[in-house]
């Protein structure tokens, strides 16, 4: 299985915001242990796909020049469990952002149901520890490729969108 | 319009609780961010974002905690103290802080007491007053 907790983007404004989707299934082995009997998406996942989510959008503010990282969880509130066939709406706006780092809110939505609120912060390493060095295997989004699957959705709307500017010019 | 370093301290204080997780009567004046607060490196970048957005002002990071850069230079530091220069330098970059105590014995790893939540309002009284 790939440690990636959102399936893909739906919307994304450079620099700004974006919202992924993460739907829930009962083929993920991991709900089967969280909690024998009552199968539900555990917290600390969702975490994790709001700072897939966030730490995109801020690597991407960047060019992807800079190694991106979580660095604090600010803020974790949940309201509600997650359970298989849910369709869960992660939306993260930056709120500041420096050479160094950059901090982040989110919600987690599932249809009009508020299920979550996660802030959180991000360091540079290239910036911040001097350089230090990570294996490659500690990133999540090492291999860039995984994007074009993220992204291919924004990609061709930002295309479309394009392209239809064009046109009406 | 002048705030008053009382209406400092309460906001700053507020910042450093939410910021830290600690309790309000925890942040006193006196209290240092990382030996009595508990603070973190990427601690002093959140704050700085917050008290960026509270007090409507830029501020850049070496500005309000400088000891990183001079904790990398050899020509400051020599056997984990800080040289004359280096003593020199922090005087000039952190006139917000008190320094009294650290210059008899200028141990880096007691470079963290410097920045107390006093320190802090200093530093938002002469950006918000003095500008």
């Amino acid at each position: 299985m790939r440690w990636i907790w959102i399936d893909k983007f739906i919307e994304f404004e450079s620099g700004r915001r974006a919202v992924a989707v993460k739907n829930v299934t009962l083929a993920e082995e991991h709900i089967h242990d969280h909690f024998p009997g009552f199968p539900v998406m555990p917290e600390c996942l969702m975490i994790e796909g709001m700072a897939q989510t966030a730490g995109i959008l801020v690597g991407e503010a960047g060019g992807f020049a800079e190694k991106v990282i979580l660095a604090k969880v600010k803020k974790a509130r949940f309201l509600d469990y997650v359970q298989a066939g849910d369709s869960l709406r992660l939306e993260t706006l930056i709120e500041s952002i420096a050479p160094e780092a950059a901090s982040t809110t989110g919600k987690i939505t599932r249809g009009s149901d508020l299920i979550a609120e996660i802030d959180l912060m991000f360091s540079h390493v290239d910036q911040n520890l001097a350089g230090k060095e990570f294996p490659e295997e500690n990133f999540v989004f090492g291999n860039t490729s995984v994007f074009n699957s993220l992204l291919q959705d924004v990609a061709s709307k930002t295309a479309d969108s394009g392209a239809a500017e064009a046109e009406r010019k | 319009m002048a705030v008053s370093r009382e209406e400092i301290l309460q906001q700053v204080q507020e910042i450093l609780v939410d910021a830290l997780g600690v309790d309000d009567d925890e942040v006193t004046a006196d209290a240092t961010l990382m030996g009595d607060l508990g603070a973190e490196s990427i601690d002093f970048l959140d704050i700085v974002f917050r008290l960026e957005k509270a007090f409507s002002i830029k501020i850049p990071r070496e500005e309000l905690f400088p000891a990183e850069s001079l904790m990398n230079n050899p020509d400051l530091v020599s056997n984990g103290k800080l040289t004359e220069k280096g003593l020199a330098e922090l005087r000039e970059k952190l006139p917000h802080g008190e320094l009294a105590g650290f210059e008899k014995d200028p141990d880096i790893n007691k470079l963290g007491d410097l920045f107390t939540v006093k320190a802090i309002v200093n530093f938002i009284d002469s950006k918000l007053n003095e500008g």
